[in-house]
């Protein structure tokens, strides 16, 4: 059975002025569905750029990425919007809400832009809703939303196309301990479900509660637990 | 991304920012409104014209003194002057041709009438009894002139109805006897009201016999000849056979100048409708400005929205989606903006014509069509650089923008 991310030889470059970054270098990684992966280093360790990588934001200068066996580096443009749209959910720490739309309709967001049928999305959206505690939130808009509930019809996006994988960036970032654990706990309710969960975070507490952790220091992958020791 | 979807949500962007959103329909509906209103006017002043042209008669060819168009040099104008006299005989020989249904003269000059110690400066017009049918007045009272000899003529006169109500108020006017200058007339008839025109206003005109109006202004020539043609088919016709016939009796010069009513309305119509078209330009260019602040407005949109447009790229927008979906904003604008316009622009038009019910200040067709039209094409024309703008955006970048 084909890994479910597969990254081999990645490269990413960046030119700032004169002088070239290495946000990643030489990275190889190997993620199976279903595992739970917490990336984790220091700001500028390259985390966010790899997490950008495997959600299709962002390309490799060199190397290859391939996504349920297929490789998804060389798509172009609006294929690897597809597979955004229906293998990647994403949940970012300042939770990206469309302020004009309301709960319901950010939730429905994802599959409005595959065209799915208002029927099957209004169906989709009330399910989501009643999971995620917010079925009297629906047609609040997001400043009317705590930091809790915001980020919780953020997960409600993210899952709402039934992605394979979903990518969390500092998820709990902006939001205080109590409501943080409470974002957590779905998160992984969603992993234990199948859903491979892939978190990048700076908090070593909660890198722990990962099934795998991965750190990374000047685009490089330092430690993998999953490896027992130093790659 | 759906139709109905797409729609739906380029309104929302649109109305979730209403100061931009009205400003920008603003500036498209008072270009489109421009449009309308100044074609209304242009197109109002071509058809007041026309009408109050066509008003003087149907299928007239009219016989003026003088040669007025312009040619080449002739040395015959270089010696004399001033033209042959346009004389009553002249006119009478114009009955001769085929194509000629009816002549009317026409001797114009002022002079006073006086009734009762009643004094007032009047136009006298001197005529004959087919100037009523020619010009196609009609009377309130009475008779118009007999019809008789157009050299001599009974002194009778038809009155104008300002001039009745003037001289006589509540009396009736028929039959009573009058002094038009040194000379005594009685009044057979009274015109109807016309009221005020381009062509001549009978409302203030006394009407005599041809013959003596020109004992009384002591002349020989006409003013006008009004010749009518049996039909609209034979108007040119008839300009050739008057024209000859003038020339034959006037020594083989062609010393008088021939019109057709239908040629100076087209010259009327093609000169107005020119000036309708220029005017419709000048107003377009506002459109154009307008188009201009909806790329601006629609730039600065992107700007404001870089991380929603991000963040759609990461829920799996395609560039395409979102270029679509700026472009509908912008020609929804720009059509609600068009719609505001034309109702504004025909509402301003009907107040022009509640203003001055003579003028019929309606909005050509094509203008309203070239208006809304043009609006819609800029709206989205000017949408592009903006939509592109946004579906080029980087979506990493984006999202790290607040």
């Amino acid at each position: 059975m084909p890994a479910l991310i597969e990254l081999s030889g990645i490269e990413r470059v960046f030119l700032l002025g004169d002088s070239e970054v290495h946000a990643l270098h030489q990275l190889d990684l190997r993620i199976d569905a279903g595992e739970y992966v917490a990336v984790m280093g220091p700001s500028g360790s390259g985390k966010s750029t790899l997490l950008n990588l495997l959600g299709l934001l962002d390309r490799p200068n060199v190397g290859t990425y391939r996504l349920e066996g297929r490789d998804v580096t060389t798509l172009s443009p609006e294929e690897q919007a597809r597979v955004r749209s229906e293998r990647i959910g994403f949940v970012f720490q300042s939770f990206h809400l469309v302020p004009r739309l309301t709960a319901a309709e950010n939730i429905a967001l994802p599959m409005m832009l595959a065209g799915i049928a208002p029927a099957e999305r209004n169906k989709r959206v009330e399910q989501a809703l009643k999971d995620y505690g917010l079925t009297n939130r629906a047609n609040h808009r997001p400043n009317e939303l705590s930091g809790g509930q915001r980020q919780r019809v953020a997960i409600a996006r993210a899952t709402i196309m039934q992605p394979a994988v979903i990518l969390a960036d500092e998820p709990t970032g902006n939001l205080d301990r109590a409501t943080g654990e409470e974002v957590m706990r779905l998160l992984e309710a969603l992993n234990q479900s199948g859903v491979t969960l892939i978190i990048v975070t700076h908090d070593t507490v909660l890198g722990a509660r990962a099934g795998r952790q991965l750190r990374m220091e000047d685009g490089e992958l330092r430690h993998d637990s999953a490896s027992r020791g130093t790659v | 991304m759906r139709a109905p979807d797409l729609l739906r949500f380029a309104r929302d962007a649109a109305t979730g920012n209403p100061l931009r959103t009205s400003l920008l329909v603003l500036a498209m509906a008072i270009g489109v409104a421009a449009v309308v209103v100044l074609t209304a006017l242009g197109d109002g002043a071509r058809r007041y014209v026309i009408n109050e042209f066509s008003s003087i008669g149907t299928n007239l060819v009219i016989v003026l003194p003088g040669r007025s168009q312009t040619g080449g040099f002739n040395p015959g104008n270089a010696i004399t002057n001033t033209p042959r006299d346009l004389t009553i005989d002249d006119a009478q020989a114009l009955l001769r041709a085929s194509a000629v249904r009816r002549v009317a003269t026409l001797a114009i000059g002022t002079s006073e009438i006086s009734v009762g110690g009643k004094l007032r400066e009047v136009v006298v017009a001197g005529t004959n009894a087919q100037f009523v049918d020619v010009r196609r007045l009609a009377l309130a009272q009475g008779r118009f002139l007999a019809d008789g000899d157009w050299r001599r003529g009974a002194a009778e006169a038809v009155i104008g109805a300002k001039i009745r109500d003037e001289l006589f108020g509540r009396e009736s006017a028929l039959g009573q006897r009058v002094r038009i200058g040194d000379r005594r007339f009685r009044i057979v008839g009274v015109m109807a009201s016309t009221g005020q025109g381009l062509g001549m206003n009978t409302d203030e005109t006394v009407i005599v016999p041809v013959a003596l109006a020109q004992a009384m202004f002591n002349s020989n020539t006409l003013f006008r000849v009004l010749v009518e043609a049996n039909s609209r088919e034979t108007i040119e016709q008839a300009k050739t056979q008057v024209t000859e016939i003038i020339k034959l009796r006037h020594e083989g010069e062609e010393d008088v100048t021939v019109i057709t009513q239908d040629a100076v309305l087209a010259t009327f119509d093609k000169l107005l409708g020119t000036l309708t078209l220029a005017v419709a330009g000048i107003a377009a260019i506002s459109l154009a400005v307008a188009g201009i602040l909806v790329m601006n407005v629609m730039l600065v949109s992107v700007t404001q929205r870089t991380a929603e447009i991000g963040l759609l790229k990461a829920l799996g927008a395609t560039g395409r989606t979102i270029r679509t979906a700026f472009l509908v904003e912008a020609a929804m604008l720009s059509l609600a903006g068009a719609v505001l316009g034309f109702l504004l622009g025909h509402a301003g038009a009907a107040a022009i014509r509640l203003l001055y019910p003579a003028y019929p200040a309606y909005p050509p067709d094509w203008a309203a069509i070239a208006g809304l039209g043009t609006a819609l094409v800029t709206g989205i024309l000017f949408g592009v650089l903006p939509a592109r703008r946004a579906a080029q955006l980087d979506p990493v970048e984006s999202l790290a923008k607040r």
